[in-house]
């Protein structure tokens, strides 16, 4: 399906937002957090909802960060703040697709993603399932998040949610 | 289940009274199953909904009182019904979905039909097939009605009972919860949605910790930090007669800080280079007479009223067996909120919930006090923050209120 004009530019498009997305579960997964907000515009916005609630048009959201200070801020926080018990993440993404060109500039591309909690006592479990609904833009060469939106299938968080998806 | 049941249980609550609770009542499935009978089935009112979700007749959404499945409803006549959500007939649960719409209800395992007020309007092949089959010419039709739960709307929230003899609802709250939840509901809500947190402890772990004004400014250092609530700051603690309900207030811009262990910087909550980045998030408008910033009501057994500065929302605790729970939330603001509003809720609404920069910890610490316990069920928690009884405080530097709720719980268990 052409989204782009041509197949050759939506291919391209494609590449380089799956090299984004690579780089961006990288960044949460090796708890390089400190550059997590590096990956959206200064105003990006970065949001964690239900599906159920996504479905319904229904606004709250588990995160809801507009720009890149609060983005730090939610790291901060988590760093110096909150207490929980150690975890990690592991991202696994698949089914990136095109959606199509956003009418403020930018491309609109959903990929399917799973993340795996493993806690510091080795319990492991599937924690969050669902997709990101993204815009991306190139911004100096780069391609970073104009607007992500983690849309997670479940309405239910297993104890506390304190990492990025 | 009767009287019997308490004879059966091993259980002596301590000579000390409600300064003291054994660790059993947090582990033991036999006073887990007294719960279900004497509180979630017993003398209390319990929170279902409001009654923006089902705006029109044949609205529905399904809830659980304790382990007990329910329909809220809105009836032909436009009055809030409610019953177990279970078909009359053989058992069958009547509805899946969280929510929806429905002329009548019928169950999908035999068609039998009921009305929106719950009567039994339609068997399948009542009159069998040419003849052979069928129900008996006597079955009683009205006999078979689901089973309706009494239902009181109080300001557009709507609580269910199970109990013919429990007070009406206003006289259950009293006077003062009353006039908290007229305060916060004085004019038209709009929901901004909901969301669950699966927590690994019994369900009294969350109400004590909600119930519990001491910790807040300790546990939760990202509250304290920014001064969102720090014990100095001009609050009280309110709790109802009976014990049960309560209501914690603070004023965020009357705070006296000089002379607390704040000011000495001794609380390792209290870091002096943690800054936002972004202050967006923290700021808030006056929208109370009483200029009161942060609100929490606890209703017994399991329902809270939140009000942080804009953040308005309602909890509901529901028990997941007898060491795991799930707390629902749902997320509100006004009608005729601004845009600008309406934003500034969603803001602040990073404070709370399971991902809550504030509440989070919440989720967690009833799991570690949960997998300390077990093995230690005679032993007991120390309550004596505020004094050894239930009465008003003027500070929040208190346990009254989580005493309130066990002087409750006692009577409502005969324990």
């Amino acid at each position: 399906m052409r989204r782009s004009g041509s197949v050759a530019a939506d291919d391209h498009i494609i590449y380089r937002a799956e090299r984004l997305m690579a780089d961006y579960i990288g960044c949460i997964d090796d708890d390089a957090l400190e550059r997590w907000p590096l990956f959206f515009t200064e105003d990006g916005l970065y949001r964690i909802i239900s599906r159920e609630n996504y479905r319904r048009g229904l606004p709250a959201s588990f995160f809801y960060c507009r720009g890149q200070g609060m983005m730090h801020d939610r790291i901060m926080s988590l760093r110096r703040a909150n207490i929980y018990e150690p975890h990690v993440y592991r991202h696994l993404v698949s089914g990136l697709r095109l959606v199509g060109e956003e009418p403020m500039g930018g491309w609109r591309i959903h990929t399917n993603f799973q993340v795996i909690r493993t806690m510091h006592t080795g319990e492991m479990a599937v924690f969050a399932v669902g997709f990101f609904d993204d815009v991306l833009v190139e911004r100096d060469g780069v391609w970073i998040f104009r607007e992500k939106t983690v849309v997670c299938d479940s309405s239910r968080i297993d104890t506390l949610l304190v990492i990025p998806i | 289940m009767s009287q019997a049941t308490t004879a059966e249980l091993s259980f002596q609550w301590p000579a000390l009274g409600v300064c003291r609770v054994p660790y059993q009542v947090f582990t033991d499935p036999a006073l887990y199953a007294l719960e279900q009978e004497r509180i979630f089935r017993g003398e209390a009112w319990h929170w279902l909904g409001l009654e923006v979700e089902t705006p029109s007749p044949g609205d529905y959404m399904t809830q659980r009182i304790g382990d007990t499945p329910v329909i809220m409803v809105r009836d032909a006549q436009g009055q809030m019904q409610a019953f177990i959500n279970r078909c009359a007939h053989r058992g069958a649960t009547l509805c899946v979905e969280q929510r929806g719409h429905a002329q009548q209800f019928t169950c999908v395992y035999h068609n039998w039909t009921f009305d929106l007020a719950g009567r039994l309007r339609g068997v399948a092949f009542r009159h069998g097939i040419r003849g052979q089959g069928g129900l008996p010419a006597d079955f009683d039709f009205a006999a078979h009605s689901l089973h309706r739960l009494r239902v009181e709307v109080l300001h557009g929230l709507v609580f269910a009972t199970f109990s013919p003899h429990v007070a009406p609802l206003s006289e259950y709250l009293g006077e003062q919860m009353t006039a908290h939840i007229a305060r916060i509901f004085n004019r038209p809500i709009r929901i901004l949605g909901s969301y669950r947190q699966f927590m690994h402890n019994n369900w009294k772990l969350y109400m004590e910790n909600v119930k519990d004004t001491y910790h807040a400014s300790l546990l939760h250092l990202f509250l304290t930090t920014f001064g969102l609530n720090r014990l100095s700051m001009e609050g009280g603690l309110e709790i109802s007669p009976c014990g049960g309900h309560h209501l914690s207030w603070s004023k965020r811009h009357v705070e006296e800080l000089a002379g607390t262990e704040y000011a000495q910087g001794k609380m390792r909550a209290m870091q002096k280079d943690f800054q936002l980045a972004d202050p967006r998030l923290l700021q808030s408008w006056g929208e109370f007479p009483d200029r009161i910033t942060n609100a929490i009501q606890g209703i017994f057994p399991n329902f809270v009223v939140q009000q942080i500065q804009n953040s308005l929302a309602l909890r509901l605790m529901v028990p997941h067996g007898v060491d795991a729970c799930e707390l629902y939330w749902l997320l509100f603001g006004y009608a005729d909120d601004t845009p600008e509003q309406a934003e500034q809720r969603l803001l602040q609404s990073n404070l709370i919930g399971p991902a809550g920069l504030v509440s989070m910890e919440d989720g967690m610490i009833g799991s570690w006090v949960q997998r300390t316990i077990a093995q230690d069920p005679e032993e007991t928690a120390v309550l004596e923050m505020g004094g050894r009884d239930v009465t008003h405080q003027g500070s929040r530097v208190s346990e009254a209120s989580v005493r309130g709720f066990w002087q409750r719980y006692r009577v409502l268990m005969d324990l």
